[in-house]
């Protein structure tokens, strides 16, 4: 007991800023073991026992508001936009929650373990919205992607889950391998870990060592984020995975990876911006051009979402490609309005997307399918569930009213405030290309005629989550302050 | 009546988002509850928009009234600034008008599939988009206005549109949503070449910078803008988009949407950027006078009604267009008149091309005649509309080409006064063929012989009641505004005015 007291009162370590870690590892442990003890037919509980602990956490996220606070030798941050991550992952792990329930259930998965993996990858990018420290960020991003590769290969019977798996597993394990290498170059070349420190003892000089190991680690970071040229693991993973887990890969993830990269090159290395900052923009308008020129060509709904994942994480690499070193004012105002933009992207993106996903999976598991020719005259059969997808894919296209329009506007809004007119075209120019493709799916819900007339009924969870995903993203179009607010506060 | 003052304009612009939002939670069994909804709801807009034109104080037409600015997006500077003046309160009690009229219309008829709801949804939504683009005094809100007529519009051709809908509502998304990427650009160059998102504080305070950065931004807001227009050779979505849209969308196409762009033209280009209007004007001009002849042509060669009526549109705006590239008090105010009557014309002429659709089944101009004999009250619309189309004087159509070419023989004394004239001989040929292929048209469907297949159908009947409320409104303002046309020019004249005072 006395050893226990100790432990506690350690210094260093505050433990009010690691309460929300610490609510959501319990709560995955509670989900494991009470798996075990449940009779089989009360296995289900495991779902209500993750989103009370995902609730836990997010009341320990309230808790936090409002402070700054840093801990393990600062390391680890809590700050507004730590805070504002923190929640928005629960939020994704809510909803992948309530599209995960009749999807898990219903099919032959190992409840408990689903969600205790689920809740560990959430894990991950909880730790990740507060990491501040290269090994600390490794270690987030690892614990999202590890558990995630499991439930990847959950549909162990099919073929397409296991090569999903095992394609994931090995461009995971690679891309760790050079983000690691890379850093281990940072800390040669500095002799430092934490982000902040990186910058002060890299500021002095531009050494190409810097530079290069800068360059791995993107790459690293480029995989998880399926970042073109780096991407083609993301498709096949998508579609052979368990569609809920498609889902929470393509934002959870995918999130969890851009919060390390954001903290990392508008934190530890702007002083070296004008060495990577090219290729960060050839990296952002290949990876939206090719994902939107390939999405064009998808039949397949989840694949098409997988693609135009791969367009959205383009535009939000716009942002970093804006980064200005300088310390001017206009110079901070750009670099300001770039992280914001960031901001706005990726929370938006989240809901929009993930309604997009629980609507394909409300569709495909009740008298429908994964392909779109299925969805043709979805309207006649199922008007709010085709209503609700349209809002979706049109908030994706970026078009009114939806929050969607928002988000690219950030962006657009940014790259002109830094002058960099050409990407703001060519981010253009991709947004009307990706909306073919989005409207092509409209097309075939509203205009044209259904093949059978049967009505497709959607279990009530995932009504509640795409109501209230599309009415969020409704009042966020009316109403933007309700994220821009939330962005300003959280610049790093 | 204080509240008229400080809501007016914000309960007209949102009350038919949330009706439209209202409609979606009625049954939809409930036909007659939802008709009736969307109807109530557009009447009181328009009832408010009404209020909003009584109070408006005429004396000082060239001031923003009824102008309300509240904090919006403060991170970006974007405000909630509205206010109408006397170039954009003949657009917003327009498109209030047309839109109930269409309401009404819909009462008669609802094309395949039907489904009453979501097409007055979208209906109240294009209206929200509409009347909040008239009245928007900030760029990022009149973008956001600009951008939400999109989505209603597609789904409207789309769904409830003629056989080749799919086609014809892409091409119009797309084009549409194109145009308006660099018109957003111009936008935010302007915002931080100026500071400001304010097209007030923008138009007073004027652009520092250099003559190329002015041109090339007036380049992305002129590709948005003339899209919408839509200017030669940007025009190729319209003929598709009108022909396939149902009637109601039509008339809202033509009747509103069209003058999106052109307000545009007056409202933002022209006062922000004066020297690079001025450079532009020329362009401008010599793409109208093109549109006007070519418009005039192409509709010598349709066979099918609406699709003539559509490229119709195409001369008509290219007169409006000419009128603003002058850049003189006639040329301008001939505009915003020609905008008018242009929405009352050319809105009604859709009307009753789809009315005849209704009756006929079929818009081809060589199957129809006789029109006149058979059903004598509704070929006399006809004609009546068709006459004020081809610019007859004492209706409407007449005052906007006159004013446009009277401002063209004598502009602004920056621009090249052979070429204005040379333009004005254009437009005054256009007129010519406009006469033409209108006279052509009745003499083919309204005179000779009732072919026989419509001889002995029931089908065919006159108007009935419903057009008739639907219709009456428009038909009496085309006649008020041609006999007295100061009913528009005076209150456009003073805000024509004061904008042209940027040009010295």
């Amino acid at each position: 007991m006395q050893l226990l007291a100790q432990a506690l009162s350690q210094p260093g370590v505050d433990w009010h800023a690691l309460s929300p870690e610490l609510v959501l590892t319990g709560a995955a442990f509670i989900v494991l073991v009470a798996d075990l003890f449940l009779p089989r037919t009360a296995r289900w509980l495991a779902m209500p026992l993750a989103a009370a602990g995902i609730f836990g956490t997010l009341a320990a996220v309230v808790s936090l508001i409002g402070s700054e606070r840093r801990t393990l030798g600062g390391a680890f941050e809590i700050d507004d936009f730590a805070l504002l991550f923190k929640g928005l992952f629960c939020v994704i792990g809510l909803i992948v929650l309530a599209i995960s329930y009749n999807y898990i259930r219903s099919g032959r998965y190992y409840q408990g373990e689903f969600y205790f993996l689920m809740l560990c990858s959430l894990l991950g990018g909880v730790v990740m919205s507060s990491a501040r420290e290269l090994i600390t960020i490794f270690i987030a991003l690892e614990l999202i992607s590890i558990p995630a590769i499991i439930m990847v290969g959950m549909r162990k019977s099919d073929a397409k889950s296991n090569e999903g798996a095992l394609k994931f597993f090995l461009f995971s394990v690679l891309s760790s391998a050079v983000m690691l290498y890379g850093m281990s170059l940072i800390y040669g070349a500095t002799g430092e870990t934490q982000v902040d420190a990186i910058r002060r003892s890299i500021s002095s000089g531009d050494e190409p060592l810097v530079v290069l190991s800068v360059f791995f680690v993107v790459v690293g970071f480029a995989f998880k984020i399926s970042a073109v040229p780096f991407h083609f693991w993301a498709p096949d993973t998508y579609e052979g995975a368990p569609s809920p887990v498609a889902a929470f890969l393509s934002t959870a993830s995918k999130i969890g990876g851009f919060v390390g990269l954001l903290v990392l090159m508008f934190r530890a290395f702007p002083e070296v911006a004008d060495n990577w900052r090219p290729a960060m923009a050839v990296l952002a308008v290949l990876t939206m051009t090719v994902g939107n020129l390939i999405a064009l060509r998808q039949q397949h709904v989840i694949r098409l979402l997988a693609y135009s994942g791969i367009a959205q994480s383009g535009y939000v690499l716009v942002t970093l490609a804006l980064i200005d070193p300088g310390t001017g004012e206009a110079a901070v105002e750009a670099n300001a309005a770039a992280f914001s933009a960031a901001v706005i992207y990726l929370a938006i993106y989240a809901v929009m997307d993930l309604g997009a996903f629980a609507a394909a999976v409300a569709f495909a598991r009740r008298g429908g399918s994964y392909f779109l020719a299925d969805y043709n005259g979805l309207w006649r059969r199922s008007p709010v569930l085709a209503t609700l997808m349209a809002g979706f894919l049109l908030s994706l296209a970026g078009a009114p009213p939806m929050a969607g329009a928002w988000a690219k506007l950030f962006v657009f809004l940014a790259a002109v405030q830094a002058q960099v007119y050409w990407l703001a075209v060519v981010m253009g120019v991709n947004a009307v290309i990706a909306a073919w493709y989005y409207l092509a799916v409209v097309r075939r819900m509203f205009l044209v005629a259904p093949d059978i007339t049967e009505p497709v009924e959607v279990p009530y969870l995932l009504r509640a989550a795409m109501g209230i995903a599309a009415l969020a993203l409704f009042v966020a179009f009316i109403y933007p302050r309700v994220i821009t607010d939330l962005a300003e506060r959280s610049l790093l | 009546m204080g509240w008229i003052e400080d809501w007016g304009l914000s309960v007209a612009t949102f009350l038919p988002l949330v009706g439209a939002i209202a409609l979606l939670f009625i049954p939809p069994a409930q036909e007659r509850a939802i008709k009736l909804t969307g109807t109530i709801v557009a009447g009181v807009a328009l009832v408010v928009g009404i209020l909003v034109a009584i109070a408006f104080d005429y004396g000082n037409a060239g001031a923003l009234q009824f102008e309300v600015s509240a904090e919006w997006i403060p991170q970006i500077d974007a405000n909630y600034h509205i206010g109408v003046d006397g170039i954009s309160l003949p657009m917003v009690v327009l498109s209030l008008l047309v839109t109930f009229l269409c309401m009404i219309y819909l009462w008669w008829h609802i094309p395949e599939p039907g489904k009453p709801k979501a097409f007055m949804a979208l209906v109240l939504l294009l209206e929200t988009g509409m009347t909040g683009t008239f009245v928007a005094l900030d760029l990022v809100l009149f973008f956001i206005f600009w951008e939400i007529v999109l989505v209603p519009m597609y789904f409207m051709i789309g769904i409830w549109g003629g056989p080749r809908r799919e086609y014809a509502s892409v091409k119009f998304f797309l084009y549409t949503l194109f145009g308006s990427i660099f018109m957003l650009l111009s936008f935010l160059a302007l915002r931080f070449s100026a500071g400001t998102f304010d097209m007030v504080e923008l138009a007073s305070q004027g652009i520092d910078a250099s003559t190329v950065f002015q041109n090339l931004v007036f380049a992305g807001l002129f590709l948005g803008f003339a899209v919408k227009v839509p200017m030669w050779p940007f025009h190729t979505w319209l003929p598709d988009a009108h022909t396939e849209a149902p009637t109601v969308g039509s008339v809202l196409l033509a009747a509103i949407m069209l003058k999106m762009g052109t307000y545009g033209f007056i409202r933002i280009a022209i006062p922000i950027l004066p020297d690079a209007a001025v450079t532009w004007a020329p362009v401008i001009g010599i793409l109208a006078v093109i549109a006007i002849i070519y418009g005039a042509l192409c509709c010598l060669a349709q066979t099918d009604l609406k699709r003539m009526i559509a490229f119709s549109s195409v001369g008509h705006m290219g007169f409006v267009m000419l009128g603003i590239a002058t850049l003189t008090d006639e040329g301008i105010n001939g505009a915003i008149f020609g905008m008018v009557a242009h929405g009352l014309i050319t809105g009604m002429l859709f009307f009753l091309a789809g009315s005849i659709h209704e009756r006929y089944h079929t818009r081809e101009i060589g199957a129809l005649g006789g029109m006149l004999q058979q059903i004598p009250r509704f070929g006399s619309l006809l004609t009546y509309t068709a006459i004020a189309s081809l610019g007859l004087p004492g209706l409407a159509g007449f005052w906007g080409e006159m004013l446009a070419l009277l401002g063209s023989y004598e502009p602004n004394a920056q621009l090249n006064q052979t070429l204005f004239r040379v333009l004005m001989v254009g437009g005054g040929i256009g007129t010519v063929l406009t006469a033409g292929y209108f006279l052509w048209m009745l003499q083919r469907v309204n005179l000779g012989r009732v072919p026989e297949k419509y001889r002995e159908s029931r089908g065919i009947f006159d108007v009935v009641s419903l057009e008739w409320i639907a219709w009456v409104p428009l038909l009496i303002l085309i006649l008020v505004t041609g006999i007295y046309p100061k009913l528009v020019l005076g209150v456009t004249d003073d805000a024509v005015q004061k904008l042209l005072g940027v040009f010295g």
